[in-house]
């Protein structure tokens, strides 16, 4: 099968596509956007993180056939955003694995709440797991964002 | 300015991180590749009788499917014994062991394929538990039997008595490493029988070493180019994918690629030990340790990796950071066919810090003594002797660490919490921070605190002998008009921010403003392995090395050039004169001509353990650090909500601090994990919970604040007073949560992770 959707903004097609590939497959093997990470493909670390129709998913849940028509925002999307200096001047980032997801959710949350308390940080990014840093330093750069 | 030691330093990597650039092991590609799958075996124990790969050979889009007959060199491999199959043969000894691998064009042909690769297996008894691994009618996994290791510690008078004795037995589950990136790689047939690979690595030469071996090449036909690692943690110091990657493409000439998905990634690497430590201490009235005796049994699965090192750590540090003039230990590490264990951060030191501080507490309430002031009475010093023999030297503030954690201010108790509220009151619950979460399961009824305090320590660096060293060249030169230093080394960054502190190092020795670190891989000598929190200090010191030996160059030249005899210094890219004027700028001075050092660094030697009686000065360098935690739990349904985590730890010199801070939070966050959350599952050696659905790792919810005291205390050895820092945070942590379960429910709680079951039933 083929997909056609507008990826950050352009308009971008994959031909022959096996129709059990996930979202995260198509922008990562078929369109070369590597930036959605690959840890659990369960749905259960948020590292794939990306907007679908405005909406934050993750990528390995949604199959790639879903995508048609649609429209879809990568961690490549949102280059220069004030989320992503705010992860490095933090200390936010160790691996770096967990960091594209947890800054779209990140992104995801300010849109919503544009000064969050710890708590509402805490709840907004619980589907988002690093084995590096232990959070603090992910907060931190959460309220540096929204600063 | 140049980055500078001691100076909180952005990581220079961490712009391509934020922005999903930085290229990981996952993310390579390469035009015309394939990708890799393997055939892994489902049971933990059986004689292979045939394989039949005919009908997988033939699938569409599949180019090569191979077994062990295709291993051109060394079937074995391993890290300290080489017991481990490449691809297995004759037999299977764990369930997912590798035995056939398939490249094709697509990943999911080659996974189907890889189910119709037919092998016939006769099923044989499995051994599950590490005592029957020791009957003496136990099936010998291994032709040396299945005894890994045996570390005895005979210290002081083996038949000592003392006025209060307490015993006690605990174990420890099997925790996961769960690196965030995959095991992947991708290897590149250079067309002349060689191949170069790409791949997430802690120590890239002693794979090369084993991949040579296996491949049975020269080491200058296996090269290695570090990708970008996605979190190690001991999980990347074994062999994975990295030679079945080599095996297909040297078969088919293509690239191939193999990505682990994330239950194949729980059998792709090692994990820690599960273990069973049965102590017994002694102490006076006044509550000075009159002798410990400890068995401590490590699971060590169906191959070695690093288990004789793991052991021998869980037995040298058996006692604790504490004077024990008498002490009998036997640590025993048996062969099984669980999956196999290994390193993971704490190595060995975890295990029995859950046994040692639980019998600290036991002691203190024999002896009606605060468990602090217990431990201040035994806690060791600098002159201390291990229970090795060994003198402790340099810092040793075991004291102080527990006297700063005690004295922290305790978080206070929210209103609410005590079930109190009605009403209106309910409604403002913030249930995040009970016990039970959203779950909704309590508002504060049944929920009581509780405070624990806990004290480790480890070695840093290799011991018992190992010629532990790291290489680094150092490289001047002028680019576009202004010096540059390029530093270049085989040191793993993991995410730890080696690469900040390589930069630091040589920005400090040299002076220069630009400092890149280049990427690492094996054309420049071995970095040893980012384990045993070594890096800093020992590849650190290399370029530390290497830097002074390019300053000492640039001064020569300065002093020849301008024909003086007078004090010279490098500092911001210049030569410049005591009183700091620049004499020359370091481009003048340079023009064309580069100038390279490239050195090796090696700390103090170390010596082998005795095998009779374990005496040695075995280790190089010791690190410590104390927790205190306070949680809350629901003492109804067993759920534990751990409130917040508190440190000291004394880091030496804290080189990039921002960096070590991260080191104590999140070693901290992997200490919570074992103590209530994370357990690898077996039922008859079959993993149950292969995948983060199932594996319970800390979220941001589950993980409270941590407040930190960062002692600077200087060790005189080391490059700039550093210690290791990356694994003290993960030994005492849950030792200090599993105190505060213990003080909330007043239940035993001999086990980790605590389990609802354990707090109720």
């Amino acid at each position: 099968m083929n997909i056609r959707c507008t990826v950050n903004g352009e308009a971008r097609e994959a031909r022959d596509v096996w129709a059990g590939e996930s979202l995260l497959y198509v922008l990562r093997e078929r369109f070369g956007l590597y930036g959605s990470k690959n840890a659990c493909e369960q749905g259960e670390c948020g590292s794939c993180s990306v907007y679908l129709d405005g909406a934050l998913v993750c990528s390995c849940l949604v199959l790639g056939g879903q995508a048609n028509g649609r429209e879809v925002v990568t961690i490549e999307g949102l280059h220069g955003d004030k989320v992503q200096q705010a992860f490095v001047e933090a200390g936010a980032v160790q691996c770096g694995f967990c960091t594209p997801g947890l800054i779209v959710a990140t992104h995801d949350l300010l849109r919503r709440v544009p000064h969050p308390t710890d708590a509402q940080i805490r709840e907004a990014l619980s589907g988002n797991i690093c084995r590096c840093t232990g959070y603090a330093k992910i907060i931190d750069a959460v309220h540096m964002a929204a600063r | 300015m140049s980055p500078r030691v001691g100076e909180s330093v952005r990581r220079p990597d961490g712009l391509l991180k934020v922005h999903g650039h930085f290229p990981y092991s996952s993310d390579l590609h390469e035009e015309g590749m394939l990708w890799g799958a393997t055939v892994r075996s489902p049971h933990p124990h059986a004689r292979i009788l045939s394989i039949d790969a005919a009908e997988a050979r033939a699938m569409q889009g599949v180019h090569a499917v191979l077994t062990h007959e295709d291993v051109p060199g060394q079937m074995l491999h391993g890290l300290e014994i080489h017991d481990q199959p490449v691809l297995a043969f004759e037999h299977v000894r764990y369930w997912g062991e590798a035995v056939a691998l398939v490249a094709a064009d697509h990943p999911e042909q080659a996974r189907r394929a890889a189910e119709k690769v037919r092998v016939e297996y006769q099923v044989l008894v499995p051994i599950t538990e590490a005592e029957k691994a020791l009957a003496p009618d136990a099936p010998r996994l291994h032709p040396g039997g299945n005894v890994t290791r045996h570390v005895k510690i005979r210290h002081g008078d083996p038949n000592a008595r003392a006025d209060v004795v307490v015993t006690g037995e605990y174990e420890i589950g099997m925790q996961d490493q769960a690196p965030l990136g995959p095991e992947s790689g991708l290897a590149i047939p250079d067309g002349e029988g060689g191949v170069d690979l790409y791949i997430a690595t802690q120590w890239l030469h002693i794979d090369q070493e084993q991949l040579a071996s296996v491949l049975g090449l020269p080491a200058e036909k296996v090269r290695l180019t570090m990708a970008g690692i996605g979190g190690a943690f001991g999980a990347r110091e074994d062999l994975s994918m990295q030679a079945h990657a080599c095996l297909l493409a040297l078969k088919t000439g293509r690239p191939v690629k193999i990505s682990y998905s994330r239950p194949e990634s729980f059998v792709g690497h090692v994990h820690r030990h599960p273990g069973r430590l049965t102590y017994e201490h002694g102490a006076d009235r006044d509550g000075k340790l009159a002798y410990v005796r400890a068995r401590i049994l490590l699971d060590g699965g169906a191959y070695a990796s690093s288990s004789t090192a793991v052991i021998a750590n869980a037995s040298c540090f058996a006692v604790g950071p504490y004077e024990c003039s008498n002490a009998t230990i036997d640590g025993i590490v048996v062969y099984t066919n669980n999956p196999p264990c290994g390193a993971m951060r704490g190595f060995g030191s975890v295990q029995n810090c859950y046994a040692h501080e639980a019998q600290m507490d036991k002691l203190a309430a024999a002896l009606s003594m605060d468990p602090v002031d217990l431990r201040i009475r035994n806690a060791m010093k600098t002159g201390s002797r291990m229970i090795t023999g060994q003198v402790i030297e340099g810092p040793a503030p075991v004291a102080e660490l527990l006297q700063r954690v005690r004295a922290m201010p305790v978080p206070s108790i929210p209103s609410p919490h005590r079930g109190e509220g009605q009403g209106e009151g309910r409604r403002q619950v913030d249930l995040t921070s009970l016990p039970g979460g959203v779950s909704n399961t309590t508002h504060g009824e049944g929920v009581k605190r509780g405070i624990g305090f806990a004290v480790g320590f480890k070695n840093i660096g290799y011991s018992e002998g190992f010629n532990d060293y790291s290489t680094a060249r150092v490289r001047l030169s002028v680019v576009d008009g202004n010096p540059r230093v390029e530093v270049h080394t085989a040191g793993a960054e993991v995410g730890q921010g080696l690469v900040t502190v390589q930069a630091q190092i040589a920005g400090t020795e040299l002076g220069v403003n630009d400092v890149v670190v280049l990427n690492a891989d094996t054309h420049v000598g071995s970095a040893g392995s980012s384990s045993a929190s070594r890096q800093t200090y020992i590849t650190g010191g290399a370029v530390k090395s290497a830097s002074e030996a390019v300053c000492k160059r640039v001064l020569d030249l300065a002093r020849s050039e301008l024909h003086t005899e007078r004090e010279l210094r490098v500092e911001n890219d210049a030569v410049r004169g005591t009183d700091g004027k620049e004499v020359v700028s370091l481009a003048t001075l340079l023009g064309d001509a580069v100038i390279e050092e490239t050195r090796e660094f090696h700390p103090r030697r170390t010596h082998p353990l005795d095998p009779e009686t374990g005496q040695s000065d075995a280790h190089m360098q010791y690190a410590f650090a104390a927790h205190r935690a306070v949680v809350d739990v629901d003492t109804e349904l067993g759920l534990v909500k751990v409130i917040e985590l508190a440190t000291a730890q004394d880091v030496g010199k804290a080189i990039n601090p921002i960096a070590v801070e991260g080191q104590l939070e999140g070693g901290a966050a992997q200490g919570l994990g074992l103590a209530v959350m994370e357990e690898i599952q077996l039922k008859d050696g079959v993993i149950r919970n292969a995948s983060f659905t199932d594996y319970l790792l800390p979220t941001i919810l589950d993980m409270p604040p941590v407040r930190k005291d960062i002692l600077e205390l200087g060790d005189p050895h080391s490059p700039y007073g550093l210690k290791g820092v990356g694994e003290p945070p993960t030994i005492s942590s849950g030792p200090a949560i599993v105190a505060a379960i213990r003080a909330a429910t007043g239940r035993p709680v001999t086990r980790v992770p605590v389990r609802p079951h354990d707090l109720t039933l």
